[in-house]
């Protein structure tokens, strides 16, 4: 079979491998050094992982599996008519990135024009002979890109997304310039779609939902300027070809996802999404997320494990078979976990359900079973650290938040797939399906409030998520820990100094305070 | 009424070939079928061809796949229809979940048979076809495959060649690609060039859009992938599983003996990937180049077992040795993991072996099993008894249709820390009899 070496990959034109990515690898210099006495290693306290140091401190080469692995930053660049769903990909595809741990912006130009020219008169801005709105147009593109620049090399981001029709091949072309330039992968995300009922549906969401271009209109009459709008692109459209456009590397989205044509696509990343772009889509449906009933261990105060319910568990299992039949959901599939508590709540349902290992609460390792007080007393430097990062900190021999979402990937994944899903599962674990379906970031994921007893509802609806939350009226224990108030450094009842170094910190142990009465997980 | 593992699909799935000979079909064929039975989905492959020899038991050359050999025509017809029978039974008889129909499936009329066969017993169908026409791939799969092939056996390189050439031209006449307007409500994915381009239609259900990530993941470019375990562990010396700790002495020469290998194996662009534990990450850090650390290669979790000696689990836990004896495969210790849950965790590093070129792995004996079973499509009951001695490099390198396995042992003593089966595996055995073929250690 043909051997593609690397730099080769293409037949025919050269590939546009950006000049920054071509460097040598180090394992190519390999062949010369003589063994070399392993470094010392030291585990991070926090992270819990392991890490070269040197006379105790940390070294900085570290290279933990993050799912972004090229070098060089990349660049998606939307393509196609208005209404044709750009946004709506754009921002699903940012917050889907961003949840996973890639840092990913989007960039709208639509928005960079609306700031530009303060008040939106009409189609006619768009109107192709209209050389001053072409000015301002292209305008806002190069403010646009200069921006995407900056974050990509200044502010430590790794995917932007620019969120714009590219319609032509010449933007294309100057897009790939500038990505050239400044090292960046592109890839580019075309939507084309003719089903007008379709094309409706989405005008009518980009103009009744607030579109800042129509909120003097009635919805009629912004319809109508929309439609002429679209039509002010259409001469011009020209759509990624085959032929022409056979060395780029690029997702054709056809017909809202029948379809798809897939090109060069050059890395880890891109195929990851490719892999989410061929599994969302837009057919109603809802989210049921809720925990298990309350747990023996629950009321004890204790985290993790794999107790039973109480009585007043089981009511609210039963009251969730009510609550459940009550919503008439054509087709609801429900998952558990594995642990008991999860799955006794699901059998009150009597219907199939399905068991996921992943679903499993988060493992709090030598903490398993004990008390917040017990931790406390037992390990006070790890309940310090966990307070200090609660995303990032790791259990000894458990698990973290962010080793929590790397798990629950297929989780989501299956869920995009999926239409009317009722997941059983536990605090941490429903914090961090929540924060993916919010758009929450890491700093929030771990506070978000999940209390027992209560199913959350959720809703794509436009750009976002309804959230509606139902209280099924059985009383439970509280396990929410606050956000301790005060910070590490400063606090008034520290009994000790501390660096801010937070793999070497004393740390102060004023943490009872924020403990809540019945703490719990 | 629950199932434990995700259902991936109801209704079994077939998977249908469709492409003109030495386009890739049989090779894609085995590997998506090694890759669906090691996550778990019972699949099995029907090769056409195959029924074919054993109905005609001697190829003489191309004539046979003339257009206008009727009595040939008839015999290859009804080859199809055995292999579609045969692939019945495996849905109804044998339980299977996907069955991979591996045949040129070049025709409309050919393929109209498959689907109508399949919505009378309820199958979901799923085309995949391959297309190519750079003759230098052809050229190269020709003679990397079709030379070694049964239909050959007795001619040389050169006429094998002639042969199968003219063989190709029989098909090209009555060759229909799947059209993307007519076909539009039919669900396949068609693979140009050896994977440059992709297109993709009507992905009905999770299991097939799993096999369009998997294909898309997937290339021909020759590489290898080497496999190890850490060096030797203080625990492995004192006959422990599990825990976190660091090499021994030997371990450590290890470590340097791998240096010196690495280097003399003259790899270009090598990845190197490791666990979260500290000793795969010592043993790398020899290496002096650039790792990633990845928590799924860390090893199976022995839970309430973890750091015992295998007397001390005899001694403690004596029903749930004599479990894993009876079924290792599938056992999960408590508060731990099984290699079922391994394999699960696994799959996300197979995936990126299979876009990666050259690659490491620094991990341990169970995962390493695991990854093994894979390249060597093991089955499940043979996987936690595959053999990933200490201080030994296992270099995988795909040839054909398989993957050539080359073993080396880097010459430092290490303890053996792999346990036969035993031969009682009754929970009512004793003592002796459980700890039969436990290893030696301190």
């Amino acid at each position: 079979m043909k051997h593609r070496s690397p730099s080769e990959q293409h037949h025919g034109k050269k590939p546009r491998v950006p000049a920054a990515a071509a460097s040598a690898s180090p394992q190519d210099g390999m062949e010369d050094k003589a063994p070399s006495n392993p470094r010392e290693l030291t585990q991070n306290p926090l992270k819990k992982i392991w890490m070269p140091c040197k006379n105790g401190l940390p070294e900085k080469h570290i290279s933990q599996r993050k799912v972004c692995m090229t070098n060089c930053p990349t660049l998606i660049v939307t393509v196609g008519l208005p209404a044709r769903g750009k946004t709506y990909i754009s921002k699903k595809l940012t917050r889907y990135l961003n949840w996973i741990g890639v840092p990913t912006r989007e960039f709208n130009v639509g928005q960079y024009r609306r700031e530009f020219v303060k008040i939106y008169k009409s189609f006619e801005f768009f109107r192709p002979d209209n050389e001053e709105g072409l000015k301002i147009r292209r305008q806002c593109a190069s403010a646009a890109l200069n921006d995407v620049r900056q974050y990509l090399t200044e502010e430590g981001g790794q995917v932007a997304v620019f969120d714009a029709t590219n319609t032509t091949r010449e933007r294309r072309e100057t897009i790939i310039q500038f990505a050239e330039q400044n090292g960046f992968k592109v890839f580019f995300v075309e939507s084309v779609c003719e089903d007008p009922d379709v094309i409706q549906e989405n005008i009518v969401v980009s103009v009744k939902l607030g579109s800042p271009d129509y909120t003097n209109c009635n919805t009629e009459e912004a319809v109508e300027d929309f439609m002429k709008r679209i039509k002010c692109y259409e001469n011009s459209y020209e759509t990624l070809d085959e032929v022409l456009d056979r060395d780029l590397s690029y997702i054709k989205i056809m017909d809202v996802g029948q379809r798809y044509l897939v090109n060069r696509v050059l890395d880890h990343i891109q195929s990851r999404i490719v892999y989410y772009l061929m599994n969302i889509h837009i057919t109603p449906r809802s989210i049921y997320l809720c925990r298990h009933g309350e747990s023996e261990l629950n009321v004890k105060g204790r985290i993790g494990g794999d107790s039973g319910l109480t009585p007043r568990g089981k009511e609210f299992a039963k009251k969730l078979s009510q609550f459940i039949q009550a919503q008439s959901i054509s087709d609801l599939k429900v998952w558990t976990s594995q642990m008991k508590r999860t799955i006794q709540t699901a059998e009150a349902l009597s219907v199939p359900y399905e068991q996921w290992k992943v679903l499993n609460e988060i493992d709090a390792g030598v903490c398993e079973e004990m008390m917040y007080e017990e931790i406390q007393d037992h390990y006070p430097l790890e309940f310090a650290l966990r307070d200090q990062d609660k995303y990032r900190y790791r259990y000894p021999k458990g698990e973290s938040y962010e080793d929590l979402v790397q798990r629950l990937e297929p989780v989501i994944m299956e869920l995009e797939r999926q239409e009317n899903v009722l997941v059983i599962c536990h605090q941490a674990v429903m914090r961090c399906l929540l924060a993916y379906f919010l758009d929450k970031t890491a700093e929030e994921l771990p506070y978000l409030k999940c209390p027992l007893h209560t199913v959350l509802k959720l809703t794509p609806v436009a750009y976002g998520c309804k959230v509606e939350s139902i209280s099924l009226n059985v009383d439970a224990v509280n396990t929410h820990r606050e956000r301790p108030e005060v910070g590490i450094k400063t606090h008034t009842l520290s009994r000790h100094t501390t660096s801010t170094d937070p793999l070497f910190a004393r740390i102060s142990f004023h943490v009872l305070s924020a403990l809540c009465k019945h703490s719990c997980s | 009424a629950c199932s434990s593992v995700p259902q991936f699909c109801n209704s079994p799935t077939v998977i249908v070939m469709v492409g003109l000979p030495a386009r890739g079909k049989t090779y894609i064929s085995k590997k998506l079928t090694r890759y669906l039975n090691w996550i778990g989905v019972p699949t099995k492959m029907f090769n056409v061809g195959q029924y074919r020899r054993e109905a005609v038991k001697i190829y003489k050359n191309f004539e046979f796949f003339k257009p206008d050999n009727e009595e040939a025509m008839r015999i290859r017809k009804a080859c199809a229809a055995a292999a579609l029978k045969d692939v019945s039974a495996y849905f109804t008889k044998e339980q299977g979940q996907v069955a991979v129909f591996d045949a040129t499936n070049t025709t409309r009329e050919r393929r109209a048979v498959i689907i109508s066969l399949a919505k009378e017993k309820g199958y979901k169908v799923f085309f995949v076809e391959s297309i190519c026409d750079d003759p230098e791939i052809i050229a190269e799969n020709i003679k990397q495959v079709k030379s070694g092939s049964p239909d050959y056996v007795d001619r040389d390189i050169d006429e094998a060649m002639e042969d199968f050439v003219q063989r190709i031209e029989c098909y090209k006449a009555s060759y229909m690609p799947i059209d993307d307007e007519k076909d539009r409500k039919l669900s396949y994915i068609k693979i140009f060039d050896v994977g440059s381009r992709y297109l993709v239609n009507r992905v009905q259900d999770h299991i097939q859009s799993r096999i369009v990530y998997y294909l898309m993941n997937i290339h021909v470019t020759p590489r290898s992938i080497y496999l190890s375990r850490h060096g030797e562990s203080e625990l492995n010396l004192l006959g422990r599983i599990g825990g976190d700790s660091g090499l021994s002495p030997r371990g450590l020469k290890y470590a340097n003996a791998l240096a010196d290998f690495i280097r003399s194996q003259k790899i270009t662009d090598l990845k190197v990937w490791t666990s979260h534990m500290k000793r795969t990450i010592q043993t790398a850090e020899t290496l002096g180049v650039q790792y990633e650390q990845w928590k799924a290669l860390n090893e199976i979790d022995a839970g309430v077992c973890e750091e015992l000696t295998y007397e001390e689990i005899q001694e403690n836990f004596p029903e749930e040795f004599a479990l894993r004896d009876q079924d290792k495969y599938r056992y999960r210790y408590p508060k731990g993991e099984s290699y079922e849950d391994l394999v699960h965790r696994l799959e996300p590093v197979i995936m990126e072996l299979e876009r990666q070129e050259n690659v490491l792995v620094v991990c341990h004996q169970a995962v390493m099993r695991c990854l093994l079973a894979y390249f060597l499509d093991k089955p499940a009951d043979e996987l936690p008894y595959l053999r990933c001695p200490l201080h030994t490099v296992l270099k995988l390198t795909p040839i054909a249709y398989g993957c050539k396995v080359e073993s080396y042992f880097l010459n430092i003593e290490a303890v053996n820390t792999h346990r036969e089966r035993p031969t009682n595996v009754n929970i009512n055995r004793d003592t002796e009899e459980a700890l039969q073929t436990v290893p030696d250690h301190v």
